[in-house]
């Protein structure tokens, strides 16, 4: 990643949050719309950045994974449906239930990553209809399972959507006393407790989210500087190289594509355990593909795939909080009226971004390409 | 050549099929101690397999493999590295992204005598390896930067890089697959001085090749293969290139070209005041004029780089033209499309037969209708009929020798010598009026070359203008009745080809002029 493109990314996110800025500070302090926005933002940006790094795992190794957003879907559901089957069948406690419900969601992801790799690596069909099978297949299970399971009286659930364990807990770094307590030591303004406030907010976190940005560093450290990383990118970028000096292509590629699955599971969870407890179909929404167009557009790298999908998450929490000021925006700005427009945001930077006018990335030299000796 | 007798590889009775071709068949083959032990074979005589065998890469159907006189069981390249076998593989294996250092340890990242069970996350020690590659690459002289990108490296070095990495595993055996193939002359000889540089510390060689020269000039044994098979073997001292050519392609070969004087006519090609720009929008060929006269050959010789891709290109119709016109038998087609030119008798044998000249993807029959499958016979209201490109290249496939199973095989599963038949077969079958050959025989076997000259001389006593571009001095003066030598984008002389010395034409293509 060039600063060209972190600086894009920033002047995108800059404006995002001006948006909300001008709109709402009649109402609130900008300094606290800030510290909201980028709270929302990060929070909104946990699947988008797993996804990245699922691709990432992916795509280094050589495999091209468009299917990462069936398996976020799929994992959502098995997770979703662990979780309650947990609580209400073995009446688990609400939280051990969720954890295992995570577990689930990342095996799910990891068994369709799985079903991916067989296909491309050992089938070698082409990697974008593999990927398809998954989209199409995740579709299929979820959407005919949330049926029978949920809404025919014959289930086990007797046709009834049955009470889901909530999510998972808020985790507070104490950011906020901490900001607090030099107020109280500074002179107790009103200023300094409403920054408090804005920057609490960042730091109250949950535990999916916290975990996805702590493993985009230690990914990009992984990748770039130990064994393991240099040679997942040598199978991605030259399989026959790596495999004159006795790496073994097929269990590397193997290897990579599931643990991409465990993290593609991880940003399913995210939909159903963190951040809403229902489950509907189709309710990743594009997450998966967006995911891939950060890791494009972040270069294949873990750090610079989740710069792109903050951009993607900002415009994501620009649509979230400027429905609190829907009644401030100027008549003149129309489009942010229609919180529908505002919603196609995301999928409209995805396209511009993809066009390369921040000039073109360039892919794994093998990315797509079975190996054959 | 060390006085050891001993041996140190042998391969016993080795037999690899592949489908359809038997590769290798009950081949015997021994390295000793310290010796350069050349092997020799015509394209796709099964020299790479053996070697890819040897290394761990393919797995044989049958024979065994003796290291230092013990049998050995050879899974994975894996098991070649740790006998201390290293190979220099004719296409490398280097990863261009990565650097020197991180090319050369990848797969021995850590040193497993001193940390044997290394977890697959420790860190990378670049420090460590820079200094090894760096004490390594100093001891042979080789100037090699660990921390440079390798796809910023010339061939040469990155060959370097090779070797290095085969050293930096410990290997006291080195296979080196075609290695001068894509070296300049001047490069090969610094190759031929680090081979006799790396015997002398007690290294085993097995040197690869179809060059005859070269073989004569390192080995201190040679072994031939033809067909899968080993056919022969010499020692240099007592061989000959005649003998060696007949052994590696069963027949008697005439290395040098028979041909008459040249009778030129009228004028075909006429090019005045030629400019173009290459890719990168840089001013290549500079106030060009030369004329090409039906019957004679007229042989453009130079360094390469110095012009000649972006000439050819810009003659074929690939490159447009800034300045400058251009006469094809009389008609002015200056930056006329390829197809125009096809139809004025141009026929076009390009420097990249695998990306210009063929689609390596077609079959041999679609390709030897490229140029003329809008048209009768092959086309009719659209539709191609096939049964007339079946015959049609059914007859070229027979006249041109090009060895396939059938018409039917696609072009990028043929060895480069039939790849390049199929691609003078196509262009010679046509009715033309100019040929524009680029380097027509590199990366070839002696068979094809001497095929492909004696057709490019036929074209000539037909009355046929030849424009011949290459960078092999030897081809131009066997074929050229004149010759031009191109230096910087232009033309520094043009010299009737019987009054020149090859000594005299690499002056001229150094730019030094020999007069003066």
């Amino acid at each position: 990643m060039d600063w060209k493109r972190f600086s894009f990314i920033g002047v995108i996110i800059a404006v995002l949050f001006g948006t909300v800025v001008l709109v709402g500070y009649k109402a609130e302090p900008p300094i606290l719309i800030i510290g909201s926005m980028l709270a929302t933002t990060i929070a909104v940006a946990t699947p988008l950045s797993l996804g990245a790094l699922s691709g990432v795992f992916c795509e280094r190794s050589g495999v091209v994974n468009i299917g990462i957003e069936g398996m976020m879907l799929a994992a959502a559901f098995f997770g979703w449906l662990g979780s309650i089957y947990m609580n209400t069948i073995f009446g688990f406690p609400a939280l051990p239930s969720l954890l295992i419900g995570v577990l689930v969601a990342i095996l799910t992801g990891g068994l369709f990553a799985l079903l991916h790799a067989w296909l491309s690596i050992t089938f070698k069909v082409d990697q974008i209809i593999g990927g398809t099978v998954i989209n199409i297949l995740a579709v299929g299970i979820t959407g005919f399972l949330n049926r029978q399971l949920f809404f025919d009286k014959n289930s086990i659930f007797q046709g009834n959507v049955p009470h889901a364990p909530g999510v998972l807990p808020i985790i507070v770094f104490p950011v906020k006393n901490f900001i607090e307590w030099i107020c109280g030591l500074t002179g107790e303004s009103e200023a300094c407790y409403i920054t408090a406030n804005a920057f609490g907010k960042v730091f109250e976190q949950k535990p999916i989210a916290i975990f996805a940005i702590i493993f985009v560093f230690v990914t990009h450290y992984i990748l770039f500087n130990t064994r393991w990383g240099l040679r997942m990118r040598a199978v991605g970028e030259h399989p026959k190289a790596a495999d004159t000096v006795g790496i073994n292509v097929i269990r590397t590629r193997y290897i990579n594509v599931v643990i991409g699955g465990f993290f593609a599971g991880l940003a399913g969870a995210y939909f159903t355990l963190e951040s809403v407890p229902s489950f509907e179909p189709l309710m990743t929404n594009g997450r998966g593909f967006i995911s891939l167009a950060a890791v494009i557009f972040g270069n294949w790298t873990p750090i610079g795939a989740w710069a792109a999908s903050l951009v993607f998450g900002a415009s994501q929490a620009l649509q979230i909080n400027l429905q609190f000021f829907r009644e401030l925006i100027p008549a003149e700005w129309a489009f942010f009226q229609n919180s529908y427009a505002v919603g196609q945001i995301p999928y409209i930077l995805t396209m511009i971004i993809l066009t390369g006018i921040i000039g073109k990335t360039t892919s794994p030299a093998a990315n797509g390409q079975p190996y054959d000796k | 050549m060390a006085d050891s007798n001993k041996i140190v590889l042998e391969a016993r009775g080795i037999t690899k099929k592949f489908p359809g071709v038997l590769a290798n068949d009950n081949v015997d083959f021994d390295l000793r101690e310290g010796e350069v032990h050349a092997l020799l074979g015509e394209n796709g005589a099964g020299k790479s397999t053996l070697m890819n065998i040897l290394y761990g890469l393919y797995k044989p159907d049958g024979g065994e493999i003796l290291v230092n006189g013990q049998p050995i069981s050879m899974h994975s390249p894996k098991d070649a590295i740790t006998h201390g076998i290293g190979m220099v593989h004719q296409h490398f294996m280097l990863i261009p992204v990565f650097t020197v250092a991180e090319n050369i340890m990848l797969g021995s990242e850590t040193d497993h005598r001193t940390k044997p069970s290394e977890s697959p996350l420790s860190i990378l020690d670049r420090e460590e390896v820079s200094r090894l590659v760096s004490k390594l690459s100093d001891k042979y002289g080789f100037k090699i930067d660990p921390h440079s990108l390798v796809g910023d490296l010339p061939v040469g070095v990155q060959q370097r890089v090779e070797i290095v990495k085969a050293l930096y595993r410990k290997a006291s055996i080195l296979i080196l697959d075609e290695p001068t193939a894509v070296l300049t002359p001047q490069e090969a000889d610094d190759l031929f001085q680090i081979i006799r540089e790396l015997k002398k510390q007690g290294v085993s060689i097995i040197f690869i090749t179809h060059k005859l020269r070269e073989v004569l000039a390192i080995a201190d044994r040679i072994t031939v293969m033809r067909a899968g098979k080993v056919v022969g073997s010499a020692i240099p001292s007592e061989s000959d290139e005649h003998l060696l050519a007949t052994m590696m392609v069963g027949r008697e070969v005439i290395l040098t070209v028979d041909k008459q004087p040249a009778t030129p006519k009228e004028t075909i090609l006429s090019v005045r005041d030629l400019n173009v720009s290459d890719q990168r929008g840089l001013h290549a060929v500079r106030n060009l004029s030369f004329e090409v006269k039906a019957g004679e050959i007229l042989g453009i010789a130079g360094v390469q780089g110095n012009g000649q891709t972006e000439l050819a290109e810009a003659l074929s119709g690939l490159l447009r033209i800034d300045g400058g016109n251009i006469e094809l038998d009389g008609k002015n087609l200056t930056n006329a499309t390829p197809r125009q030119l096809t139809n004025n008798g141009l026929a076009n044998i390009p420097e990249d037969r695998q990306k210009h000249g063929l689609v390596l993807s077609y079959t041999i029959a679609d390709n030897t209708i490229l140029c003329d499958y809008y048209q009768a016979p092959f086309n009719k209201n659209g539709v191609l009929q096939q049964g007339e490109i079946d015959r049609y290249s059914r007859r070229l496939i027979s006249e041109f020798d090009v060895r396939t199973p059938s018409p039917y095989v696609s072009a990028g599963k043929l060895s480069g010598g039939n790849q390049q038949k199929v691609i003078v077969a196509r262009e010679l079958s046509r009715n033309v009026k100019l040929v524009i050959a680029s380097q027509p025989t590199r990366g070839l076997d002696v068979g094809s070359i001497e095929y492909i000259h004696n057709q490019i001389v036929q074209m000539r006593d037909r009355g046929v203008a030849v424009l011949l571009i290459s960078a092999e001095l030897d081809e131009i003066l066997a074929l050229s009745d004149r010759i031009s030598v191109m230096y910087r984008g232009e033309i520094v002389t043009t010299v009737d080809a019987k009054s020149i010395s090859k000594e005299k034409l690499g002056l001229w293509m150094a730019g030094i002029h020999p007069d003066n």
